[in-house]
């Protein structure tokens, strides 16, 4: 490790001590707002992980969510709530693995597809499975798990999806990804596996999307198929990356933070027009702002010096 | 045989449909994920005429067709050439296509839903039950496939016997050389997306005879008609078809046998099976 990494190191890690403290200054509205922020930049953060090196766009975050909180829906009373967090996240790598395994071999068009319809799918099957073997729609996951600690599993999380991203970006599947993502044809041409590569990144992917939602679930207190699955989730994800950057690897965070919190403002104030405002910062983002807030950080000291020096 | 004749009767419209998102995928090269959207928008027209002027859904076509047309037609004039223009390869378009069309996806379902509110929607007209083999099927359904099947004819005509067909063929098929022998390639893909938006509206309006819609089920629609573009092959009018008779068989076979709520699982295992026995599709070349 350099000089400068080992400072970044140490700056991080600082700014991480910070941020695990808010906990001990309020429970309320901040510490709750906090949570959403933890949850958001994890599920970006994973999302980036994937899709910004190889372009591929995952639409199925909220499936891996909403599996994740299932399995915790499903067991709560059955086994302890670690167990079923780690049981969450093997159905999450196994579902990913599957999904991977079928779609990836061929276009990434057709992993698009795939991906936008697999939350609704998992629905369809969660909603027919209870109400053919049960006699409610939803499940009570009754726990005494308190929304710091919530927090702080987030927090661990997110350290964790950081760390997982920074040592990818410096191995081997780091670049082969990015060489997948400039040029497949020459990627396979010059002997990486394609097909692994983008598999395993998107398992580590739908894992991590999967045990954010086990760790969500004691939160919402009441599970139901179409708040967990509710496309919405993978929708938000997609534009807070996109918004941020997905370029670096802290560019995520750029988008969930300032989306959250205009979020709060949009669905406070206008609550019957989400869908719409939320399709059109979309398009904003897309046709305005292509490289993310990450991009406009990284260029502006550039266009400064070009316009300094004539 | 009840849902051999069922899912044929389904399929006919959901050819309908795919035949548009096959025109603007195939030959505009934008995968539009706001196609299930202009769906809902035509079944939505279909009700509004019907429920408000008594008109019946067959003469509200006729005005919903040049409606959709237009408002397609300025959707790719004006959000997607920019983007046509800015992309440096069909792969950057796609993606670009993609993340474009998902964000309008919102704004159409949020423009219905601030319009007719998220109830569900339906209205009955010629509710008749009409035997077929002693078996009872409701005349909107028979209407509404006949009527698909017309236009389906008329545009597999259109593209296969005209020069203007020949035209949006060659910049499928290549858009570079289309451009070397003439074609105005930008103006044709305009056409072909514009047309391939009032197709999939008509079709639309023609579901909403029979079917119960809500603004936020286009997704659905979109999901089906994607599975039957590619489980028929991109570029294949006729696979396209053949697909969707397939698509709307193995719906009708699980809803009847298994559960209504399971058709999407229906599709999703068609996908797969297809996906990895025939990645080109079913009626794909292998080129």
């Amino acid at each position: 490790m350099s000089a400068i990494n080992r400072g970044k190191f140490i700056l991080v890690a600082l700014a991480f001590g910070t941020a695990a403290l808010l906990p001990f200054f309020d429970t309320g509205y901040w510490l709750s707002l906090g949570v959403s922020l933890a949850m958001y930049a994890v599920l970006a953060t994973s999302w980036t992980l994937f899709s910004g090196p190889t372009h591929y766009i995952s639409l199925a975050t909220a499936a891996f969510f909403g599996t994740g909180m299932y399995v915790v829906g499903g067991g709560v009373d059955l086994l302890p709530y670690p167990a079923l967090v780690l049981i969450a996240a093997l159905t999450g790598a196994v579902l990913a693995t599957l999904v991977g395994l079928t779609t990836m071999r061929i276009s990434g068009v057709y992993f698009v597809i795939f991906t936008l319809g697999l939350a609704e799918l998992i629905r369809q099957v969660v909603t027919w499975v209870q109400t053919t073997f049960t006699s409610s729609s939803g499940l009570y996951v009754l726990t005494d798990i308190t929304e710091s600690m919530i927090y702080w599993e987030l927090m661990s999380l997110l350290a964790l999806v950081y760390l997982a991203g920074w040592m990818i970006n410096h191995s081997r599947l780091g670049l082969a990804l990015r060489v997948i993502g400039n040029d497949e044809t020459v990627a396979a041409h010059i002997g990486i596996n394609t097909a692994k590569a983008k598999v395993m990144l998107f398992i580590i992917s739908g894992t991590v999307a999967s045990v954010c939602g086990a760790l969500l679930a004691p939160r919402w207190v009441y599970v139901e198929p179409t708040i967990a699955f509710s496309p919405m989730i993978s929708f938000q994800v997609v534009i807070m990356a996109l918004l941020g950057g997905v370029h670096r690897l802290w560019g995520p965070l750029c988008g969930v933070i300032p989306f959250t919190l205009l979020w709060e403002v949009i669905a406070a104030q206008f609550p019957n027009q989400t869908t719409l405002l939320l399709g059109a910062s979309f398009l904003l983002i897309v046709y305005f702002i292509p490289n993310g807030i990450a991009g406009l950080l990284e260029n502006f000291p550039k266009q400064l010096q070009s316009k300094n020096g004539g | 045989m009840d849902i051999l004749i069922g899912g044929f009767l389904l399929g006919g419209t959901y050819a309908l449909m795919a035949l548009g998102l096959q025109l603007q995928y195939g030959v505009a090269r934008i995968m539009n994920l706001a196609n299930g959207e202009m769906l809902v928008a035509g079944a939505f027209g279909a009700f509004w005429f019907y429920s408000g002027f008594q008109m019946r859904p067959f003469l509200a076509i006729v005005l919903i067709v040049p409606l959709a047309f237009v408002v397609n037609w300025a959707i790719y004039h004006y959000l997607l050439t920019p983007l046509v223009r800015r992309a440096k390869s069909r792969g950057q378009l796609e993606v670009d296509g993609i993340l474009a069309t998902f964000g309008m996806s919102f704004i159409l379902v949020g423009l219905m839903l601030a319009v007719f509110g998220g109830e569900y929607f339906s209205y009955s007209y010629l509710e008749r039950a009409v035997f077929v083999l002693e078996q009872p099927y409701g005349l909107n359904r028979i209407a509404a496939f006949c009527a698909s099947l017309v236009f389906c004819i008329a545009l597999v005509v259109w593209l296969s016997h005209t020069r203007s067909g020949l035209a949006l063929r060659a910049v499928a098929v290549n858009p570079t050389a289309a451009g070397l022998v003439a074609i105005k390639v930008a103006r044709t893909s305009a056409i072909a997306f514009a047309i391939g938006g009032a197709v999939t509206a008509s079709g639309g309006a023609l579901l909403s005879m029979f079917l119960t819609f809500d603004a936020s089920i286009g997704v659905i629609f979109t999901l089906k008609a994607l599975i039957i573009v590619i489980l028929g092959g991109v570029g294949e009018i006729r696979g396209t078809v053949a697909a969707a008779f397939l698509l709307g068989l193995a719906e009708t076979a699980v809803a009847s046998l298994v559960d209504p709520g399971l058709t999407l699982a229906a599709a999703y295992l068609l996908f797969i099976v297809v996906l990895l026995v025939r990645p080109r599709g079913l009626f794909g070349s292998r080129s």
